[in-house]
């Protein structure tokens, strides 16, 4: 091999090295930029009043979030219930029955489209639904909202993650003499278990963040939202709200709502972690 | 001779429009080991997948012949795969223990989904399957630690053993040491030569030397046909057809 050749090899090999590297800095350098942007913020405006107390009136400083907090955990809480059942077992559909038939295909199709529709026209979807039906906002409609928002996502990466259990790993299982359903309820799901709870928390982690369908489903509230028919206030529209009202001290609450939702999805995050952790060891 | 488990006639198989085993006709005897040999692509897999409906499987799979075990046709129309399967075992090319269960857990799988739940039954027939597969010595102190952190030849003996929990009648393996070293190999080979006092065994091998040391008769698969069938001596050391001397001496293959 000549000299020449090698060298051109070495200086490939560093260049590109080089440009993987310098775009992991960049992106890593921009989350922790944000996280530490968000943190530095937020910090400053958390306090106990803030987990605890209700929002105080126009003018007033202080007060707290603590009824956006519940509201956003009911709000995801119930878009769990309807998105992540209806999108796993729609994921074991297309994965175990539908690879390569018309349904499965409508269905990939289906999920792919939905998961393209902006998420003010899911706003409006729930709203026509959910709210004009009722005649007023509520938890419900916006736990609906989000939950349909839910479905593509946590069906494809169900699939996605089904589908990459090995063939080799059924074939063992049918070998057994074990029927199709217990192939899949009790080898393919378990062996697939971790990617698609990591697809699911990902799933919940982008709609907890939405704001757009909320502001005409489950709208807001400046007092407890008490059952699920009564409009909700929720930290993703408290932000959104707070964030351009001209108040100084309603500035920083935004902030700190910011915070506390990034840490509620860590924290659901951790606690699915922590679950998974147990359950693969016991 | 002892009496055939397998009769096997005019099988044909096919993947999509590919015909790949073209009219296979033999017998599988009780207690014996059966080697098929071949080059790739011949169809020797597909054949031993014939024989536990595993073939079908496959999208555009296909089977046509007929295959009795036991004097009945396992293709017959009521017959439920599922059923020939629990009666015969198959281990595979690769080692596939289930990642998510334990060395325990794993050869207890048949049994336990099969509807076994005491405990002592499955602590006794753990053990048994794993004695019989040579691997209880070396895992009776981590039986719960996960399968997958066995080496490649320990994986491949708990397949065995998984596969014998369930007491199959026959059990099929298709080229079993070919992805492992020849220390592993040889204990393998060990463990079929024991296991053969109990059950009826296929092995899929293009380890010509394999199927010579292994087996009692030995077919030679050649692009989706049986070119020749017989006592393994007798395919070794007086091959009748022209092809297997050719691919018994290494002209091809």
């Amino acid at each position: 091999m000549t000299s020449a050749l090698l060298l051109r090899r070495r200086l490939t090999n560093i260049v590109m090295l080089s440009l993987t590297g310098v775009c992991t800095a960049l992106v890593l350098g921009v989350l922790f930029f944000i996280l530490g942007y968000i943190t530095y913020h937020g910090i400053a405006a958390l306090n106990w009043d803030f987990f605890t107390k209700l929002p105080k009136p126009v003018g007033e400083t202080g007060g707290g979030m603590a009824n956006a907090i519940v509201g956003t955990i009911k709000l995801l809480a119930l878009a769990s219930l309807i998105g992540v059942p209806i999108g796993f077992f729609g994921g074991v559909y297309l994965s175990e029955y539908g690879r390569k038939n018309a349904i499965g295909f409508s269905i990939r199709y289906a999920a792919d489209i939905l998961n393209g529709i902006p998420s003010i026209v899911m706003g409006i979807f729930a709203y026509t639904i959910v709210v004009l039906p009722m005649g007023h906002f509520s938890s419900l409609a916006g736990g609906v909202a989000l939950g349909i928002m839910m479905i593509p996502i946590a069906v494809r990466s169900s699939e996605e993650f089904l589908k990459l259990v090995p063939a080799s790993l059924r074939e063992a299982a049918l070998a057994l003499g074990l029927a199709e359903w217990k192939v899949v309820s009790f080898v393919v799901i378990p062996t697939a278990f971790r990617g698609i709870v990591t697809g699911i928390m990902l799933d919940l982690a982008r709609v907890a963040g939405e704001t757009a369908p909320l502001l005409f489903t489950a709208f807001s509230n400046r007092f407890w939202s008490r059952g699920w028919l009564e409009p909700t206030a929720s930290l993703p529209v408290m932000i959104y709200t707070y964030a351009i009202a001209p108040y100084e001290d309603w500035h920083r609450q935004a902030w700190a709502a910011g915070m506390v939702l990034l840490m509620l999805v860590l924290g659901a995050n951790l606690l699915s972690r922590l679950i998974l952790h147990r359950q693969l060891r016991g | 001779m002892s009496k055939p488990v397998y009769v096997i006639e005019k099988l044909n198989a096919w993947f999509g429009e590919r015909h790949v085993l073209k009219d296979i006709t033999l017998m599988i005897d009780l207690h014996q080991v059966t080697a098929i040999i071949g080059p790739s692509g011949c169809g020797k897999s597909t054949f031993i997948r014939c024989l536990n409906r595993l073939h079908e499987v496959v999208p555009g799979a296909r089977v046509a012949g007929a295959i009795l075990l036991d004097d009945a046709d396992i293709y017959g129309p009521t017959v439920d795969p599922v059923t020939i399967r629990r009666r015969v075992g198959m281990v595979f090319q690769k080692p596939n223990p289930f990642p998510t269960m334990s060395v325990y857990d794993n050869v207890a799988a048949g049994l336990r989904l099969n509807g076994v739940r005491r405990r002592g039954i499955l602590d006794e027939r753990v053990e048994r399957a794993l004695k019989q597969a040579a691997l209880w010595d070396e895992v009776k102190d981590v039986l719960h630690k996960s399968g997958a952190s066995l080496s490649g030849g320990q994986q491949q003996r708990l397949c065995i053993a998984r596969a014998l929990a369930v007491e199959p009648e026959v059990l099929l393996l298709d080229e079993p040491c070919s992805a492992l070293d020849p220390i592993a190999t040889a204990r393998i080979e060990e463990l079929l030569l024991d296991l053969k006092k109990s059950y009826t065994i296929v092995i899929v091998t293009h380890n010509m030397q394999q199927a010579a040391r292994v087996s009692d008769s030995t077919g030679f698969f050649l692009l989706g046909e049986l070119i020749e069938f017989g006592e393994t001596r007798e395919i070794f050391t007086n091959p009748k057809d022209r092809k297997t001397e050719d691919y018994i001496t290494g002209r091809f293959g």
